[in-house]
């Protein structure tokens, strides 16, 4: 999948004002703009819709939702907390993995591999992302978080003192399960555009580091790096944004905790996860309200992260259909 | 002040033989250890891939029988049985999904490519809008058709399902379309221009035939990304009864990731057994449209020369 | 063929066939010599090739990518603080030779030398030799200017911070961009992108690049073709400059810029029947352009042909 970087010139960058078409070309441009108006409109529904469903919860609580921790429906009481940090912590923990890995991967793949290899093995990453994630948190149920449990004991003795490695004991439902699915989930992301985004550097530049008696890591490092950085921020910031929204596969390892603590090995809940939890089993409207506060915090995140993403991108086109 | 216009001698002795001279050896030390460590990531991911596949394989084939795709679940609940009306379920939902999105999403991608040119406003905003539908994440779909549909009619609907499948379709669809008309040749409008055919016809008879296989290649890609959506179709069509249906509009509709996602929710092994075999179901009808679609745009790209 | 040298430090080359409607050539001051360089060519004598030290030894290499043979059984000594230029019509493997002649055209798929490069002795493409190493004794300039999106200052800087070399930096810069002759240009702006300097400012950047990690040979492969005549004069100048340091071979397609820079020169040329490249005749410039030994060589260089 390439990057597209230069689009090819249009009619309509020849020839501005020449729409007093037939009957048929009418239509079909009333067609188009009215295809792009629905799309437009629906946008604006959804965001709509969320702020509106969210509107009971937000003039009850407040901002205060975003600082309380207790969530009990039955007493009205709701705190947005303990999803905001384990959102936070899943996705800081999957960036801080995924974004080396998938440099690698991405070097690996334009630098290194093989024509063969890169063939099957580009393919094969990008197929990764297809994965659905029902079936990640099925596996992350069935198998990784058996895993954990086996290993954390080890981690604690060696590293507890960090204090982020938990009590020696855990069901294996914590963050730290969530937050390795969610990794493996971002880096097809970040590591296909990455590839694509160092293919497209310009053969020229590396012979010229070459030229100087460089090894490939410093032609990576002083041209590769340097010339692809805003792409690659851009490519990081969308796999942020798959790892701030991803509901069913964290739902599925994360343990459905309410408190917030220091250890990643405790169970804890992202705000997609609860919203998809527990819209399921709604006792009163200002619990579904609450959940669509949930909603907006977790709406405005990720078109925050998406606009970032855009701005930093600038020349380059990361937003592609299909990872 | 040393002269800054002479020359110095090379630092090293240029008769030596070819072999590493000053900090070099190190430096390629350093060199092999970020390939090596390059190529190791490659190699994890490959083989997480194939850890997911096999562990969905390995559990999932014990489950897998002719009976097991063709017959529905056990009307209650309870042993046997088989995942058909899912199947039949996501089919529907996603199908109709698909023609939802599809018009949609190429209309958008007209517009862009045929109308607006790369600066115009509209364009520009259009263009922005579908973007930021791309990056929404898949629950707040599912809420916000949850509130448009699910709520005001008091019921799941498998109608709500397509609807939210379509809204997450429709910015893939649109993007690869706009790829594919952008590399449409600008010479083919020209010279339909140049013959006096309206835009229209161009468009109809012309682009879109050229675009097609392009198309139907983001068309199955979206599907496939569709088809494996849970959270989403869990919120608006959860609460289906386990009988192959077709009727969408006021019910819901079985489908197969939210019954993966239910049958691992029960705790007898059975249900777990039977979530495996739908789970190979699932991931197997997606990586062979994810391949497909692959492998039809790579054969696309060898045509047009890319 | 006798190799018969000229003193390029002090006469002119006076040489049939020179375009009277050019510029006159500049005259550039004698240059001072370094006493750690070898004297330049002081014997006015004929028969150099004993004092003259030989830096590539070139024998019997062809070229091929992966069955087709782009050059053919090249043999041609080449020598110490000497400019030699490699002309020809295009697609003769003037370009192919050069990059063969320091690894540059390893990564090309298929890619295969057969004879020997020998440089002061050592054979290029024998297994032990390290590649970087080769490319750190033998810099090469390319056709398009390929600066890095870096500041002026951190372009010449980066390769020599890698390879460690000790010293001051900013001595380092200035020196080299002196040698470029650019340094008047930049000084103000050495902080500035290097991307935003002219085409024939950043060719010359370029070169001093090469130059700052103090190589012992400089290959310069069409540096002028891309650049407009005002550029292309300077950048010549430099090199009457630069070969009092470096060996220097550079190819160009411009049969008057040989005639102005090169010391010798060789003629390749392509085999119309089997479509390789071979070397034709090497010489003295004045030998080549004012009496050719080869017939095709004199059809070449009076313009009958390419």
């Amino acid at each position: 999948m390439s990057i597209q970087t230069t689009p090819v010139q249009t009619a309509t960058d020849r020839r501005r004002v020449q729409f007093e078409g037939s009957l048929g070309d009418r239509i079909m441009r009333a067609l188009c703009i009215g295809g792009s108006l629905i799309v437009g409109l629906a946008l604006i529904d959804v965001v709509y819709q969320i702020v509106s469903g969210a509107r009971p919860a937000i003039s009850k609580l407040g901002l205060g939702f975003l600082v309380h921790t207790a969530w009990a429906p039955n007493l009205k009481h709701f705190g947005a907390l303990p999803m905001l940090y384990g959102t936070g912590v899943v996705s800081a923990m999957a960036l801080i993995i995924a974004v080396p890995v998938s440099l690698a991967i991405a070097i690996y793949l334009s630098m290194f591999a093989p024509k063969v290899v890169r063939a099957v093995v580009g393919p094969l990453v990008e197929l990764l992302a297809a994965i659905p994630s029902v079936i990640v948190g099925f596996f992350g149920i069935i198998v990784l978080a058996p895993l954990i449990q086996k290993i954390e004991p080890g981690l604690h003795s060696a590293l507890g003192f960090t204090g982020i490695f938990g009590s020696g004991q855990t069901t294996g439902l914590s963050i730290f399960t969530a937050g390795l699915l969610v990794t493996v989930m971002v880096i097809p992301i970040i590591a296909s555009l990455s590839r694509d985004l160092f293919l497209s550097v310009p053969r020229e530049l590396k012979d010229g580091a070459e030229a100087l008696g460089a090894t490939q890591w410093e032609v990576i490092r002083g041209v590769v790096f340097p010339t692809t950085f805003s792409g690659v921020s851009a490519a990081v910031m969308l796999g942020l944004g798959r790892a701030l929204g991803e509901a069913i596969a964290v739902a599925s390892v994360i343990g459905g905790g309410e408190t917030i603590s220091k250890s990643l090995f405790q169970p804890g809940n992202t705000l997609a996860a609860r919203i998809t939890i527990e819209i399921q089993y709604i006792e009163n409207n200002l619990q579904r309200s609450a959940l669509f506060y949930l909603a907006v915090i977790l709406l405005a995140m990720s078109l925050t992260v998406n606009l970032l993403a855009r701005a930093v991108a600038r020349r380059y086109d990361v937003h592609r259909a299909v990872v | 002040m040393s002269d800054l216009s002479a020359f110095n001698p090379p630092p090293f002795d240029p008769t030596a033989p070819l072999t590493p001279s000053g900090n070099l050896r190190r430096r390629q030390f350093v060199s092999r250890m970020v390939v090596g460590g390059a190529t190791t990531a490659a190699a994890a991911a490959v083989a997480v891939l194939g850890v997911v596949t096999y562990t969905v394989i390995h559990h999932g084939a014990g489950a897998l029988s002719v009976g097991f795709l063709i017959h529905d679940p056990p009307q209650y609940g309870g042993p046997g049985g088989g995942i058909a009306s899912a199947i039949v379920g996501s089919a529907i939902i996603v199908g109709l999904g698909a023609i939802i999105a599809v018009p949609l999403g190429v209309l958008c991608a007209l517009y862009l490519v045929e109308f607006a040119g790369p600066r115009s406003r509209p364009g520009q905003v259009l263009q922005l809008a579908i973007d930021m539908m791309q990056g929404l994440p898949t629950i707040v779909v599912g809420l916000f058709i949850l509130g448009l549909v699910v709520l005001p009619e008091h019921a799941d609907s498998g109608f709500a399902a397509s609807l939210t499948l379509a809204l997450i379709m429709l910015p893939l669809i649109a993007r690869t379309t706009q790829e594919v008309l952008r590399t449409v040749p600008q010479g083919l409008r020209d010279a339909s221009d140049a013959l006096g055919v309206d835009r229209w016809r161009a468009v109809l008879t012309v682009i879109l035939p050229s675009a097609a296989s392009g198309i139907l290649t983001g068309t199955i890609l979206a599907i496939a990304r569709a088809a494996g959506e849970t959270a989403p179709v869990l919120v608006v069509d959860g609460t289906f009864a386990n009988k192959t249906t077709i009727d969408m509009f006021g019910h819901a509709v079985p489908n197969l990731p939210v019954l993966v996602w239910e049958l691992i929710e029960q705790p007898t092994s059975s249900g777990l057994q039977r979530a495996w075999g739908a789970a190979l179901v699932l991931l197997t009808l997606i990586l062979i449209a994810n391949i497909g679609a692959r492998v039809l745009l790579a054969r696309n790209r060898k045509r047009m020369g890319m | 063929m006798t190799p018969e040298f000229l003193d390029p430090a002090t006469e002119p080359l006076k040489l049939a066939g020179t375009d009277p409607d050019l510029p006159p050539r500049v005259r550039l001051s004698p240059i001072q010599e370094q006493p750690t360089v070898a004297p330049m060519a002081r014997q006015a004598g004929l028969d150099h090739s004993a004092t003259r030290q030989v830096v590539f030894d070139i024998r019997d290499m062809s070229v091929f990518y992966g069955e087709k043979k782009a050059l053919d059984h090249v043999t041609m000594p080449i020598y110490r603080n000497v400019v030699t230029a490699v002309i020809g019509p295009s697609g003769c493997g003037k370009s192919t030779f050069i990059r063969s002649l320091n690894r540059m055209n390893d990564s090309i798929v298929g890619f295969r030398v057969g004879g020997q490069v020998l440089y002061h002795g050592h054979d290029v493409y024998a297994r032990a030799t390290n590649r970087v190493e080769v490319r750190r004794r033998i810099g090469m300039v390319f056709q398009k200017p390929n600066p890095f999106p870096k500041s002026i200052y951190d372009n010449i800087a980066w390769a020599p911070r890698n390879l460690g070399m000790k010293g001051n930096m900013d001595e380092r810069v200035e020196r080299a961009l002196r040698n470029a002759a650019i340094w008047d240009e930049v000084k103000d702006r050495l902080k500035t992108s290097a991307l935003a300097l002219s085409g024939g400012q950043q060719q010359r950047l370029c070169i001093a690049r090469s130059i700052a990690v103090e190589p012992d040979v400089l290959l310069l492969d069409e540096p002028a073709s891309a650049l407009d005549p005002i550029a292309t004069a300077s950048i010549e100048e430099l090199l009457h400059r630069l070969k009092s340091r470096y060996t220097i071979v550079i190819v160009t397609h411009n049969m008057q810029q040989a005639a102005r820079v090169a010391d010798r020169t060789a003629f390749f040329s392509l085999d119309p029947i089997d479509r390789v490249g071979t070397l034709v005749e090497y010489a003295s410039t004045d030998t080549i352009f004012s009496h050719p030994a080869d017939t095709r060589t004199r059809d070449y260089v009076t313009g009958r042909f390419g």
